[in-house]
């Protein structure tokens, strides 16, 4: 066990090596902060003195060493275009994000699960063929495009919710929540809607094939010739085998709503970070850029060790052949 | 009699959209302001949101012209063209209950011209500033410089016992790793307070009720909310969820005004749009001409001037919001003249053939051109269009678009043969335009002058200008100047911006010609 | 109706194993049953065709600049431009035919989505056969950057090597490598999804007596790999690759939207609904509504096809 443990600790390591040196070639590659960093006026002279000083003439190694050395210690420096603290800046841009990725998991899970197990019990019906096929359009739409096309509905010609922003918080010192406050659950609404509706469609298709597939096994068709209610099979044995495969995409999806939060906040103005990543992007705010992909990496890199872990302590298989990487 | 009662119900109708009590206006616009440190970046918005906490010695109105704000009065010393006096408003408390005196106004330019602020360039000629007594400053210069007023209208003063006390001395530099205190606190003179500050999200400013001026704004409170999306933004203002929003995209332009409660304030800014080529024998890299620089021809050059129909592009690329222009440089700025600014009504498409065919190019030749995507009004639709312009002399153009900051290194590495770039003339005076664009690119001069162009008898006189004080005289070289650039073609004139304001009914704004509006000179009614 | 396009038939003239044979069948015979995929499969056809052909059916052409007139910009649709010039579908604000430019537009998206699929297919195929069959380290490790793969948002990692692809390629010759660069960083963020299936299906085969057999008679591993092992996993990777040329549709318009795609001249799909959602205030639907329609029907059939073909080669869920 422990061995498993450690052996996974160095991949995940290894792992936030690699894309620490993949965004810091990105970095020397996207664009010359320099340019941004300084106005009109400035001279060719100023431009050479700001790089040396801010070390971008070194030899790119030595960049790279100096950034992992940096990273180590949490400390990415100042924005260059906010000249604030990277980690308190993203720090308190999180709790925007997490709320919103938390809430958009939470609709894709309540209402992918509902549809899912409403299609799978009803395979023949229109319903079905509809929700499936209206869930493909949530798929083809590409989220940029919801996003502009709920705001221009529910804000401009309904004007029932706010179009951008997160509303009125309330700072409980550590955690700025906007879900305490009418305003702030009002903003949530749209982008919520908008981040889920991917997740939501993959987990309404995941739900209907497990329990299609499970409906057909042998316990449950022998459930049924013991007179069991409708009831108790649908929901009791074959929506319960369903939710661990269910449970587990969601999670390992959790990382990546948080990353394709990037699109939906830039869309409604949400102050998460991934707005604060595309308006770094922007002006190549290189020390938010690198603190940003290597916490969206570190976040990914827990989220699977836990489900390895997890996997590892409910699979006892996994505990005689334990050098595999599939899951 | 009638007008009587038009004036009446005018009245009325001010009082009902003008309580008396607070007023608070949301303000959206594209981007942050960058930082609270006042001499940490050079940049418009920056500029814009200190001018509300900050005050300048002196200030530039709507029309374009400098007025006093903390300096009542500014002269060259008798005697001695190289130093200028500066009498200073009595009266005036920062926030926090301090005198403003002479003493601070050094400390803030010497705080200003320093090795790490970004507003030194404008302050380069400046040797010595001394307080005479508690409200006279002497500024010496290193020769006569008799526009150097008009580099201080966003150079703002801060309080030399706050800024100590506060270890904010040294101004916060881009890049480095030391927390500033300056950059996140404010104490200004100016008509607001800051309340609080979220950046990129919310700032929240106060009015400052012991403001020096006699007149109290109508704006109690601002709301400052960055929107960076366009749709977002101009959604926001539909939905009634802000009041004022600056940066409006020219196509929206027609529908805001149009809407039920909505007006929307248009005036020219002060930044033409031009595109600039490359010099010099040396072949393109971007041609298919590979023995020699085509457009170092004057008659391609020629050619491509009339090929552009800059009506068309106001007409349909700007929505009408624009002014085209023949020169590059906007009506505010000394030395523009309307001779200098003309330009073909129309397109001559057979004429600059003919011109591309005698000098040697019937089919004509390829070029790459690099335009920025996300600085200018529409610039990738301008470029866009001019690709389609030139392509029907004969010239095929690459279009190149990239976001400003990949776009720019290509400009200050000469990295270009053909480029889109916008000039703002901050010094309302041509020299700024000569220095930067049009001198040779060595040391001090030709930051963004990619194009290779160089031409000594010009560099002289550009050089020159910096320290004539025969105004008349002055001006006589700049008409010079301009007569051979024109002549030259060395640059492409399109266009002057226009900016637009959209707000809502019964708020009224003009259109400051830097982009720089100030909430405090907002009124209501109509 | 039966459509010459029934996307089952590249399957059939794999090398013909009696289980294909009836695959084959039971495919069509599902295929005659929906309804709804005749008509997914018929947009499809239809989309693909026009797009193909555009050169030859769109009344004007958008990607000549020297063609264009400024002055017919922003004509509503079906109406006539001040130039006396007719829009069916109206012109956007370069004065392009919006009908035209969905045309070439569509051709541009799909040879980028097509591209970029064949591309992550032919990796994830390679790496997914190699980690199957040798397994041990070499396994552990191609499994493992799959994995890092998959957790990475492709929007991000595309992001990651435009991004980088940017800064090694010289600025003169960035626009015309623009689309390839595209097609790499799409294809390269959706190959991990293939390596993982074919590597499982592999490792079922691995263990079966043939391919035993056939390793002790000494055969080549490349040839036990590509005649024996590579048909048999072939049916769950045309699923995996009809999902993902939808993804790698829509993934190459989310780039255009965030600022990084073809140059405006040759628009995309994508680059088309960046330009147009400009618009959407102002009045000139058009430029947005017609590319945005065209967008959803062609991810829509494609992902409707992809839907059916699981349904259909899976017969299990029968």
């Amino acid at each position: 066990m422990l061995a498993f443990i450690l052996r996974r600790l160095a991949q995940s390591i290894v792992v936030m090596l690699v894309v620490a040196l993949i965004s810091f070639m990105l970095f020397r590659y996207v664009g010359d902060p320099v340019a941004s960093l300084l106005g009109q006026d400035s001279r060719l002279e100023d431009f050479e003195a700001l790089r040396e000083r801010l070390g971008l003439n070194d030899p790119a190694y030595i960049q790279f060493f100096r950034f992992i050395a940096n990273a180590i210690q949490g400390e990415f420096g100042i924005s260059y275009r906010l000249q604030q603290p990277v980690s308190e800046l993203i720090m308190s841009r999180l709790p925007a994000t997490i709320e919103l990725a938390f809430t958009s998991a939470l609709i894709a899970l309540v209402v992918g699960v509902t549809l899912g197990v409403f299609t799978a019990l009803r395979p023949k019906s229109l319903s079905t063929a509809v929700i499936m096929t209206l869930s493909l359009v949530g798929v083809s739409l590409p989220t940029f495009l919801i996003g502009i096309g709920l705001i221009y509905i529910f804000a401009v010609e309904l004007q029932w919710l706010p179009s951008f922003g997160r509303g009125d918080v309330v700072d409980l010192g550590w955690w700025r929540t906007g879900l305490l406050t009418e305003s702030g659950l009002r903003s949530l609404i749209l982008p919520a809607i908008t981040l889920s509706l991917f997740q939501l469609t993959l987990i309404m298709r995941l739900v209907r094939a497990e329990m299609l597939e499970v409906l057909r096994q042998d316990y449950i068709r022998f459930a049924r010739a013991r007179g069991l209610s409708k009831r108790a099979i649908n929901f009791g044995h074959a929506l319960k085998n369903t939710m661990v495969p269910v449970i587990t995409i969601t999670g390992l999806q959790l990382g990546s709503v948080i990353a394709f939060a990037i699109v939906t906040e830039t869309v409604f103005q949400w102050p998460g970070v991934g707005s604060l990543f595309i308006n770094s992007v922007q002006v190549v705010d290189v020390p938010v850029m690198a603190a940003y992909l290597m916490f969206i990496a570190f976040v990914f890199v827990v989220i699977n060790l836990i489900v390895d872990i997890l996997y590892y302590a409910v699979d006892p298989r996994l505990r005689v052949h334990a050098s595999g990487s599939g899951k | 009699m009638r007008k009587l009662l038009i004036t009446a119900s005018v009245l009325a109708l001010g009082a009902a959209v003008m309580p008396a009590s607070a007023e608070t206006v949301r303000w959206a616009r594209a981007s942050d302001a960058l930082t609270l440190d006042p001499h940490s970046q050079n940049q418009g918005v920056t500029h814009t949101f200190a001018h509300h906490i900050y005050e300048t010695l002196v200030d530039r109105d709507v029309e374009g012209t400098l007025i006093p704000r903390l300096a009542t009065e500014w002269a060259v010393k008798e005697g001695d063209p190289t130093v200028w006096v500066f009498t200073l408003r009595q009266g005036v408390k920062f926030h926090d209950g301090a005198d403003f005196t002479a003493e601070d106004v050094v400390f803030s330019l010497d705080r200003a011209r320093s090795d790490k602020s970004n507003m030194k360039q404008l302050h380069a000629g400046v040797q010595s500033v001394t307080a005479v007594d508690d409200h006279t400053v002497e500024v010496k210069m290193s020769g006569p410089s008799p526009l150097y007023p008009n580099n201080l209208t966003n150079t703002f003063m801060m309080d030399k016992t706050w800024t100590e006390a506060n270890n904010a001395v040294e101004v916060q530099e881009a890049g480095s790793t030391d927390d500033n205190f300056a950059v996140r606190n404010t104490n200004g003179t100016g008509p607001y307070m800051l309340e609080s500050r979220d950046p990129d999200v919310r700032s929240v400013l106060k009015l400052n009720e012991e403001h020096w001026a006699e007149t109290k704004p109508a704006v109690t409170e601002i709301i400052y909310l960055p929107i960076a999306d366009n749709a977002t933004r101009v959604a926001a203002l539909l939905s009634g969820e802000v009041d004022l929003v600056q940066d409006v995209p020219v196509q929206d332009i027609e529908r805001l005004g149009s809407s039920d409660g909505i007006k929307v304030t248009t005036g020219p800014e002060n930044r033409v749009i031009y595109f600039g080529y490359r010099f010099g024998d040396e072949p393109l890299k971007s041609s298919n001409v590979t023995d020699k620089n085509p457009i170092n021809d004057p008659k391609v050059r020629e050619a491509m001037h009339l090929a552009i129909d800059r009506n068309a592009i106001q007409q349909v690329v700007m929505r009408g919001q624009s002014v085209p222009t023949g020169v590059a440089t906007p009506p505010f700025v000394n030395g523009w003249t309307p001779e200098l600014d003309t330009y073909p009504e129309k397109a001559d498409v057979e004429g600059a053939k003919a011109l591309l065919a005698e000098a040697g190019y019937p089919d004509g030749f390829t070029i790459t051109l690099d335009t920025p995507n996300n600085r200018y009004v529409n610039d990738e639709a301008i470029s866009q269009a001019v690709v389609g312009m030139l392509g029907q002399i004969g010239i095929k153009v690459t279009l190149a678009s990239r976001p400003i900051t990949q776009h720019s290194p290509l400009i200050q590495n000469s990295e270009t043969d053909f480029y889109l770039l916008g000039w703002g003339v901050p010094t309302f005076d041509s020299a700024y335009i000569f220095n930067d664009l049009i001198h040779t690119q060595a040391g001090h001069y030709g930051a963004y002058n990619p194009s290779g162009y160089t031409n000594p008898e010009l560099d002289a006189k550009i050089e020159s200008l910096e320290t004539e004080v025969d105004l008349d005289k002055r001006n006589a070289t700049i008409a010079e100047i301009w007569a051979t650039v024109q002549e030259d073609r060395v640059l492409l004139p399109i266009h002057n911006q226009v900016l637009a304001y959209a707000m809502k009914d019964g708020m009224n704004l003009d259109v400051h010609p830097e982009n720089q509006p100030r909430l405090y000179n907002v009124t209501f009614g109509e | 109706m039966s459509t010459p396009q029934n996307p089952a038939t590249p399957v059939a003239t794999k090398p013909p194993s009696r289980l294909y044979r009836m695959w084959d069948s039971d495919v069509f015979f599902s295929f005659r049953r929906s309804p709804v995929t005749i008509v997914a499969a018929t947009v499809a056809f239809v989309l693909v065709l026009a797009a193909i052909l555009a050169p030859w059916i769109a009344p004007y052409n958008p990607f000549d600049p020297a063609s264009l007139n400024l002055m017919d910009g922003f004509t509503a649709p079906n109406s006539n431009s001040m130039m006396g010039n007719y829009f069916l579908l109206g012109s956007d604000h370069q004065g392009r035919d919006v009908l035209s430019t969905i045309l070439y537009g569509s051709r541009v998206s799909l040879f980028v989505g097509v591209s970029a699929t064949l591309f992550a297919m032919a990796i994830g195929i390679s790496l997914g056969l190699t980690a199957g069959y040798v397994g041990g380290t070499t396994d552990s490790i191609i499994m493992r950057v799959a994995d890092i793969q998959l957790s990475f948002p492709a929007i991000l990692i595309a992001l990651l090597i435009f991004g980088i692809a940017r800064g090694i390629i010289p600025p003169s010759q960035q626009e015309g490598m623009a689309i390839w660069v595209l097609i790499v960083a799409i294809g390269l963020s959706n190959w991990a999804q293939f390596a993982r299936t074919v590597r499982g299906a592999t490792m079922v085969e691995r263990q079966k007596d043939y391919v035993s057999a056939a390793r002790i008679m000494g055969v080549h591993p490349l040839v036990i790999l590509i005649r024996h092992v590579l048909p048999n996993v072939m049916a769950p990777v045309l699923v995996i690759a009809t999902i993902g040329l939808a993804l790698a549709i829509i993934e190459e318009a989310t780039l255009s939207f965030l600022g990084v795609g073809v140059p405006p001249t040759q628009p995309s799909l994508g680059t088309l609904i960046r330009i147009g959602q400009q618009f959407l205030f102002s009045g000139e639907w058009w430029i947005l509504f017609f590319p945005a329609i065209t967008l959803v029907l062609l991810a829509l059939a494609v992902n409707l096809l992809g839907d059916w073909l699981r349904d259909a080669l899976n017969p299990r869920l029968r």
